[in-house]
């Protein structure tokens, strides 16, 4: 029995990608980073920002997401997120433009500590990214 | 009779009016399709959030402590109404069934003695709703300069929303929209996002779900986004929607000034024949006098 399950993950405007071949998937759930392999009990936890990795037969994919959700469900596993961008795409003057803005958000003084939290998040990742 | 060079000055405009109608058209159509495409595209994201909301309402084990957005405030007192239009004219019907679908819910909540509070998006319902419900217009928000509907401008009204339920401000709150189902044909919805309106839809799936972290907190994370992306559909389908509309307007436009160039060609002609038999009536008495 193959060892491989289905992925799709959409963003508002459309279905950003669809794949069937995913032997693993590493998610940054918001509790912690989240490993999912095939037959995995079916969950559903939300995403801060961080990268998520895509390990399959055609070649491992990374992207930078900044939230979501994510569903696990008899072998599919849907990901919702508003912003989602493919690492191998993204080059270094459009990294630098996140990071500004998130170091922005992050020196903001007016915002709760939740949304602190992820701004200052969104710094790490990104930094780590460089 | 209007004289030959009236005719002629009136069928030149009639026939400049019919390129402009046609052009509109085009762009319209070529529009349309663009707008279609992205409404079918954003459809998997709101049926897959719908789809997890559901799962998430249906495992949550304390009804009582649900969060607001998905429960309600316990009370229906003061309603809050998002009007979405377009901020551009000449689209047939489009804008006008919007309004007469939000004025006879607006006549019945005051009926009832409730309390309205309206928040129009798009200039031309606001341009429509003022004269009447002025007072009851909190908010007017417009994306004129935004081309296409995106992500980021439904966020924005989400997030006004969902500020101004958490200040209180309103208990229900509905969305109007043209929902597209061809291009003919535009049905004005009524679409209530807070509460959630969840009933008649049964969860077609028993397998329990793991949560990571627990229902509420996953819930009260995931409403503020679903009302967002509500609004995101419903600017999708209203965009698709006035283009639909533009498209059949101005296609009627064009034809109504074919016809009237037509007419006006035949009145022309006939009315050159006249001045022509008048003219030679006049040399032959002439002649026949000497």
């Amino acid at each position: 029995m193959s060892e491989e399950f289905k992925v799709e993950i959409v963003n508002p405007e459309k279905s950003f990608l669809v794949k069937d071949d995913v032997s693993e998937v590493v998610v940054p759930a918001f509790e912690g980073e989240m490993g999912i392999l095939k037959d995995h009990i079916s969950i559903i936890s939300f995403l801060k920002p961080g990268i998520i990795k895509i390990l399959s037969q055609s070649g491992d994919e990374n992207y930078y997401v900044e939230d979501g959700i994510v569903e696990f469900k008899n072998n599919n596993l849907s990901i919702l997120t508003s912003t989602i961008f493919n690492l191998a795409d993204m080059d270094k003057s459009k990294q630098q433009d996140l990071l500004k803005q998130a170091e922005e958000e992050a020196n903001k003084t007016d915002i709760n500590d939740q949304s602190k939290y992820l701004a200052d998040q969104k710094v790490e990742v990104l930094k780590t990214l460089n | 009779m209007a004289s030959l060079d009236d005719l002629k000055k009136r069928i030149a405009s009639v026939k400049s009016t019919q390129k402009i109608t046609k052009a509109m058209k085009m762009v319209a159509a070529a529009k349309l399709r663009r707008a279609q495409e992205s409404a079918e595209k954003g459809r998997p994201y709101s049926e897959k959030m719908n789809n997890v909301i559901l799962n998430l309402s249906n495992g949550i084990s304390d009804k009582e402590n649900a969060p607001k957005l998905l429960s309600g405030t316990g009370q229906e007192k003061t309603h809050l109404c998002v009007v979405m239009t377009s901020d551009r004219g000449l689209c047939g019907g489009f804008n006008s069934n919007i309004i007469k679908k939000a004025k006879g819910y607006f006549a019945k909540i005051l009926d009832e003695g409730k309390e309205l509070k309206i928040i129009t998006v798009g200039s031309k319902g606001n341009d429509q709703l003022k004269r009447v419900y002025g007072d009851k217009i909190i908010e007017n928000i417009s994306f004129k300069e935004s081309k296409n509907a995106n992500y980021f401008d439904a966020d924005k009204v989400g997030k006004m929303v969902i500020e101004k339920f958490e200040a209180g401000e309103f208990d229900v709150c509905t969305i109007f929209y043209n929902q597209f189902k061809n291009v003919i044909t535009q049905i004005p919805q009524a679409q209530q996002i807070i509460p959630l309106n969840n009933e008649g839809e049964e969860n077609s799936s028993e397998e329990s779900y793991e949560f990571e972290p627990d229902e509420d907190e996953i819930l009260s994370n995931l409403l503020p986004k679903n009302i967002s992306t509500q609004i995101f559909k419903a600017m999708l389908e209203n965009s698709a929607s006035e283009q639909g509309s533009r498209m059949s307007a101005m296609d009627n436009a064009t034809r109504n000034a074919g016809e009237m160039v037509d007419k006006l060609t035949i009145e022309y002609n006939r009315s050159r024949q006249a001045a022509i038999t008048k003219e030679l009536i006049e040399i032959i008495s002439g002649a026949e006098s000497l």
